[in-house]
């Protein structure tokens, strides 16, 4: 990964130094996928020093969920239908920090690859007992852990044959401005991953790997649900101090 | 230690189902006393509404604080203690988002000079593979605006324009009669072509 410095970091020395990720986020402009033709941006973006309101940013706390939140295999009257599966893992960030008590959304298609949303029309069936949505805070040690459905895969109409491998969308705070960041878990050897635009939006294969949870037997509780483990990792607050030469 | 980070992904066409909040659009609740709205249009490259965008705000309290352990000043406590600072809304079918929060303060910029007031923003949309982040100014923080070190980063004045929310008396959900002077502003974010919104690298 290539780290670049911020060339205002001299000018407030007591500010955290979020590193500037490099060929790790898609490009925006990723013309195999066809929504963002018009959409993205053609300017190249300004440099933004990281000041006062970057380095801060919402600490949303314990009163916005409940425990229940993070199961999306009870909230109804009935069982969904559907492979049960535990999601769990870290949020850390690049200098190997937990992230604790940040608020983690997802949401994702049913069992059948369909979205509790009016705008879906896929011919799949909707799970009355399954909306899709949860959330949770991780604990002093960075850990979530989510109950839900495995979520199927989907046709879009992006290409001929188009079909979005099976995925659980992810949105995550971090401590400031600059960790914010909305991602998709995808599961592993999923026959889809070739012919998605948007997995392969990711330019370095290593970090598409990345998104790929893995499947641990240590995580899956007998009799009742298959375990997945994935780690999220967000920027880091002094990587300059391991990545560059330059003095502080 | 250095850990590579994770990629971001698209929010893609169904953010709605997980990301908007009922109270997101408050940054402090409709009517507080001293409330300003911002509203407008997140637009295409085709001039066309984007009916499934999420705009994100965050920017300091009326002092020029932040309740935050990161700054160096110490967290502080906003006098009015439903100030938020972050608001979220989805844009609805013609592209139009709103937002109702307390002016922000000047916040410390480099070697000490005041950043005018600003909140940032991050939009996401389907067809944005990562979000795209833009500061919204006020235009009647003229004097402030023109000391601004990151708007004096942007030579071009149209393009310095994009970023200054006007003074706009007829806020689209509010009362019919107009709003008094100073308290809605229209910001309109277009992601790509003619009058493009800058957008930084954050
Ligand atoms: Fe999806």
């Amino acid at each position: 990964m290539t780290e670049v410095q911020d060339p205002a970091a001299s000018d407030r020395p007591d500010l955290p130094r979020y590193q500037r990720p490099a060929g790790v986020h898609p490009p925006l402009d990723t013309p195999s996928y066809g929504s963002s033709r018009l959409r993205a941006p053609g300017r190249p973006p300004v440099l933004l020093p990281h000041l006062l309101t970057e380095v801060t940013g919402p600490l949303l706390g314990a009163g916005r969920v409940t425990a229940a939140d993070a199961d999306l295999t009870t909230r109804h009257a009935g069982e969904p239908i559907g492979e049960r599966i535990i999601v769990t893992g870290r949020v850390l960030d690049s200098d190997g920090r937990p992230v604790p008590d940040t608020l983690i959304e997802i949401w994702q298609a049913n069992a059948a690859g369909r979205y509790a949303h009016h705008i879906d029309n896929h011919p799949a069936p909707l799970d009355p007992n399954f909306d899709g949505v949860g959330r949770c805070l991780t604990d002093s040690l960075g850990r979530y852990r989510f109950v839900t459905i495995k979520p199927g895969a989907y046709p879009w109409k992006n290409h001929p044959n188009a079909w979005r491998p099976a995925h659980i969308h992810f949105s995550l705070f971090g401590r400031a401005f600059t960790q914010r960041l909305v991602t998709q878990m995808y599961f592993p050897g999923d026959p889809l991953f070739g012919q998605d635009p948007i997995f392969n939006s990711v330019p370095d294969p290593a970090a598409r790997q990345r998104m790929i949870a893995g499947f641990d037997l240590g995580t899956t509780e007998p009799e009742w649900a298959l375990g997945y483990q994935w780690d999220i990792v967000l920027r880091g607050r002094d990587a300059t101090v391991f990545e560059s030469g330059e003095d502080r | 230690m250095s850990l590579p980070i994770t990629p971001s992904q698209t929010v893609g066409p169904y953010l709605a189902i997980g990301l908007p909040w009922p109270d997101g659009p408050y940054v402090v609740p409709e009517g507080t006393s001293g409330a300003i709205t911002i509203s407008g249009r997140v637009l295409d490259g085709a001039g066309e509404p984007v009916p499934d965008a999420l705009v994100e705000t965050w920017q300091a309290d009326p002092d020029g604080r932040f309740d935050h352990p990161d700054d160096p000043r110490g967290p502080a406590a906003p006098a009015n203690p439903e100030f938020r600072g972050f608001g979220r809304c989805p844009t609805d079918d013609d592209g139009q988002y709103r937002i109702v929060t307390l002016r922000p303060g000047a916040v410390p910029g480099p070697d000490g000079r005041p950043q005018a007031p600003h909140l940032d923003v991050s939009v996401f949309a389907r067809g944005l593979l990562d979000r795209v982040v833009t500061r919204i100014y006020l235009a009647d923080e003229a004097a402030a605006n023109a000391a601004d070190p990151v708007l004096g980063s942007i030579p071009d004045p149209d393009r310095r324009a994009t970023l200054i929310a006007a003074a706009d008396p007829a806020d689209p959900a509010g009362p019919a009669e107009p709003v008094g002077e100073g308290m809605a502003f229209r910001f309109d974010i277009r992601l790509q072509g003619s009058g493009e919104t800058v957008f930084f690298d954050v």
